[in-house]
């Protein structure tokens, strides 16, 4: 059974050159990197040093305070390189392949007639582990905890995001086997958040789940509207969210004995030449994909959506969430007099400029440019229309610069990521840093509760 | 506009940190966007951006009020020659208007322009946009008869201390052109009300029998019947400000506001809700002439339809909760009626109305963030 719930506000906004739903194979790349900066809140500790063999499932490096979460190698081969940024900071740590596909060997079980510290035992043994995140904040989510429940949403509403209806298809059994191994995990109950349509191949027909569908524009998928809508938090609960593939390599860990980094992207954006899906592995090296594969050559890479994502260099490496890379154009122009032209090509949910005369379908090529200064708070009202949450974000935003840890609190910061909120910094006419701001309140919660 | 771009391309360096002109860094920098939407991208958070700025939500304020100011400088000159009798060709007649109010608009914006110039130098800040539209908003409160200097007068000091002593644009608490015009009022009473004011005769001219240049209001203050036909307040052809005569000019400007999004429906309709609440219980316990005055009529005179579209909706000094802007929007109407009516001192209360209700608008909006905390806290409770 399920029920569609509808979401008024938030925005889809109309890029150019979403993915085709063709599959195409990624040439295997030389290097591979996982990387500290994909999770929040990390002190890493190296685990492999320079030069030393791993395989597939051999940790590089593990959390400081929680040594028993581990961060594993996708691939057999040769830790070439610990690239670090500013005080000392660790970026990457670079795998080199040698194409032997070694893999650490793990348990093959069915998690039904596992117990939780078993189950549990596996998936942190195997560098699983950090594909869970927890709510509040956002981080990696702590083992010792039991999660009031696990959420699971099954469609990505971002710009450009993949299907991952499309992307599972075929992979029924490992997603069953991978919730039954999750629902060891809570004594809650697993919600998996459906579009208001389709999606049926893989996730309508799960069991032992409880299914919502969503309807309306971004962020309806997003797992934290999702959660917020359904069943919000109340102060100390806890939840855990996970993504659908993650999910599906959670179920081969138990099916086949083995951490299958493999996943499948959308590459996708208007500097895309084709844009089409890839079959390709986690922190892969990327440059192979994008050569030869683009219209143009002053563009921004993107690991993730154009909201949310990391920007990467053109060989950079595929951040360890994330189930896309986009492709857009710099937007590093003067534009003279550009905020008094018509601007009948310029796409604004405010009817401000006259690209409202177009059609609602018709879809852009949008740039990296801010399109403005950094201004105060001036427009009121405009976050509202695109975070369906019962949440003032302006005044939680407010909070968070005059660093108030109780107003936060009260203003709603445990409902939260940046994710939800990517939208009103899209959004916002004073082009305030909607995101860094709340990872900077974010962080000073989990400073001073812990 | 290439060559402009290469000459700042070339100018910018002496602007920078070390530069000969560095303390003039605000002054470039502020033509310097005027001119070019700046390269700037987005480093980190979202890739895309709007393509509205600041910039552009205050052109479109300014291009909405332009009905507004077309409309007073051609009714500065009808009121002339219905003063002195004369006839005049439309032409004529707007021109008679445009050539005495430019003036004002001028001085507004120098005096407004420069000081903001001069304290974002001073603070070493990006100049701001705010002014933009303060500048185009004073001229079309002002009584056509108001002096230059006291604009200046007025200008800075609603700029000074109306906005840049609490950190500038976002930052103010009242509306920085009603502060201008409630500063003249309190200081110089004798331009800024009376039957003298708002029409302009002209040195030399003598006005014909019988011509008295009261407002609408005026009249119906003083216990007579209100001798403007409807149509006429609503057109415009009426004593006035400059810009707050003609109700269809302004409500040209509310469409422009409303479709673009720039103004907030919610305090427009519930400031007419509240007007029309105030206006009908003043019917119903009507016990003087003014008190009699249909509550629809209240709308077309005065400045209740300018400062409902233009000044209760500056987003920075009304409310900016969903919730507070209803509750500040309907006392806006309700109040700005009720001193119009009840308070023989004051003819026009909306201008008063919406200041007070701009150093309420903080307490309105405290209440409901309190609000939403309480639920939202009620609501973790009960799942608990």
């Amino acid at each position: 059974m399920s029920n569609v719930i509808k979401l008024k506000r938030g925005l889809d906004i109309q890029l150019k050159g979403r993915a085709e739903k063709i599959l195409d194979q990624m040439d295997r790349p030389d290097t591979f990197a996982i990387k500290p900066t994909d999770f929040h809140g990390l002190t890493p500790k190296l685990a492999a040093k320079e030069g030393d063999k791993v395989k597939a499932g051999s940790p590089l490096f593990f959390d400081k305070y929680q040594p028993e979460v581990k961060y594993v190698s996708p691939v057999s081969g040769e830790v070439v390189a610990v690239n670090r940024g500013e005080r000392r900071k660790i970026l990457e740590v670079v795998v080199k392949a040698d194409g032997e596909n070694q893999s650490e060997e793990f348990r093959k079980a069915n998690p039904a007639d596992l117990s939780r510290d078993e189950v549990r035992e596996e998936l942190l043994r195997s560098g699983l582990w950090p594909a869970f995140k927890m709510r509040p904040y956002g981080v990696v989510a702590r083992p010792d905890e039991n999660p009031r429940d696990i959420f699971i949403s099954c469609f990505d509403s971002a710009p450009l995001a993949p299907d991952y209806d499309y992307i599972l298809s075929g992979e029924e059994s490992a997603w069953q086997t991978g919730l039954d191994a999750l629902s060891k995990l809570t004594d809650g109950k697993i919600y998996l958040g459906l579009p208001a349509e389709g999606a049926n191949k893989v996730f309508a027909n799960s069991k032992g789940v409880e299914i919502n569908r969503f309807q309306g524009p971004h962020p309806a998928g997003n797992v934290g509207i999702q959660l917020h809508t359904v069943a919000p938090l109340a102060k100390n609960e806890v939840v855990w969210t996970i993504q659908p593939q993650d999910v599906v390599a959670i179920g081969k860990l138990f099916e086949k004995g083995i951490y299958d980094p493999s996943r499948i992207i959308a590459f996708a954006g208007s500097e895309v030449k084709e844009p089409r899906y890839y079959r390709t592995w986690v922190g892969a090296n990327l440059a192979g994909l994008f050569k030869g594969r683009l219209t143009n050559d002053h563009v921004r890479f993107i690991s993730g959506n154009v909201l949310t994502g990391n920007r990467i260099e053109s060989d950079g490496f595929l951040g360890f969430y994330d189930s896309m890379v986009s492709v857009i154009p710099e937007g590093d122009y003067y534009e003279a007099f550009g905020w008094a032209l018509p601007g009948f090509n310029k796409f604004s949910p405010s009817h401000t400029f006259f690209s409202w005369l177009g059609s609602k379908k018709k879809k852009y090529r949008l740039d990296t440019n801010m399109h403005g200064e950094e201004r105060a708070f001036v427009v009121s009202g405009e976050y509202e229309k695109v975070l369906p949450m019962d949440i003032l974000p302006v005044y939680l935003l407010k909070a968070i610069l005059a660093n108030d840890i109780d107003k936060m609190e009260k203003l709603g910061i445990y409902d939260v990521v940046e994710e939800d909120m990517a939208l009103c910094e899209y959004v916002c006419t004073s082009k305030i840093q909607v995101q860094s701001i709340l990872r900077k309140g974010i962080d000073s919660m989990i400073k001073e509760l812990g | 506009m290439k060559a402009i771009r290469n000459l700042f391309d070339k100018a910018k360096p002496h602007f920078e940190k070390g530069g000969k002109f560095h303390m003039f860094k605000s002054v470039f920098g502020g033509f310097e966007t005027f001119l070019f939407v700046p390269n700037h991208t987005n480093k980190n958070g979202t890739h895309i951006r709007d393509y509205v700025d600041l910039k552009r939500t205050m052109v479109i304020v300014v291009v909405s009020l332009i009905p507004a100011l077309l409309f007073g400088m051609y009714n500065i000159g009808y009121q002339h020659n219905l003063a002195v009798g004369e006839t005049a060709d439309f032409w004529q007649t707007f021109f008679y208007g445009f050539i005495r109010v430019l003036p004002i608009v001028v001085v507004s914006y120098v005096t407004g322009l420069g000081i903001e110039f001069a304290t974002a130098q001073m603070r070493g800040h990006e100049i701001n946009e705010g002014f933009l539209v303060s500048g185009m908003l004073i001229p079309l409160v002002m009584p056509i008869n108001t002096p230059l200097w006291m604009i200046a007068v007025a200008t800075a000091f609603a700029v000074i201390f109306g906005k840049e002593v609490f950190g500038g644009t976002g930052m103010n608490i009242l509306n920085p052109a009603l502060t201008a015009r409630a500063f003249l009022f309190f200081a110089y009473p004798s331009f800024m009300s009376g039957d003298s004011v708002w029409t302009r005769i002209g040195a030399g001219n003598h006005a014909v029998d019988g011509f008295s240049g009261a407002t609408a209001m005026a009249q119906a203050a003083q216990g007579h019947p209100i001798t403007y036909s409807v149509s006429d307040m609503f057109f415009g052809f009426i004593p006035g400000s400059i810009g707050e005569t003609s109700t269809l000019a302004i409500l040209i400007g509310a469409a422009i506001l409303l479709w673009t999004g720039v103004g907030s429906w919610k305090i427009m309709l519930s400031a007419v809700l509240g007007g029309t609440v105030m206006g009908l219980l003043l019917n119903i316990f009507a016990v003087n002439a003014y008190m009699a005055v249909p509550f629809w009529e209240h709308f077309i005179m005065g400045g209740f339809a300018f400062g409902v579209v233009f000044m209760a909706t500056d987003p920075v000094s009304a409310a900016q909760t969903p919730k507070g802007k209803w509750i500040y929007g309907f006392l806006i109407g309700f109040l700005a009626i009720l001193i119009r009516v009840i308070n023989p001192a004051y003819p026009e209360g909306v201008m008063l109305a919406i200041l007070l209700m701009n150093v309420f608008a903080p307490l309105i909006d405290h209440y409901v963030v309190e609000s939403n905390i309480k639920r939202r806290m009620k609501r973790a409770t009960v799942k608990a």
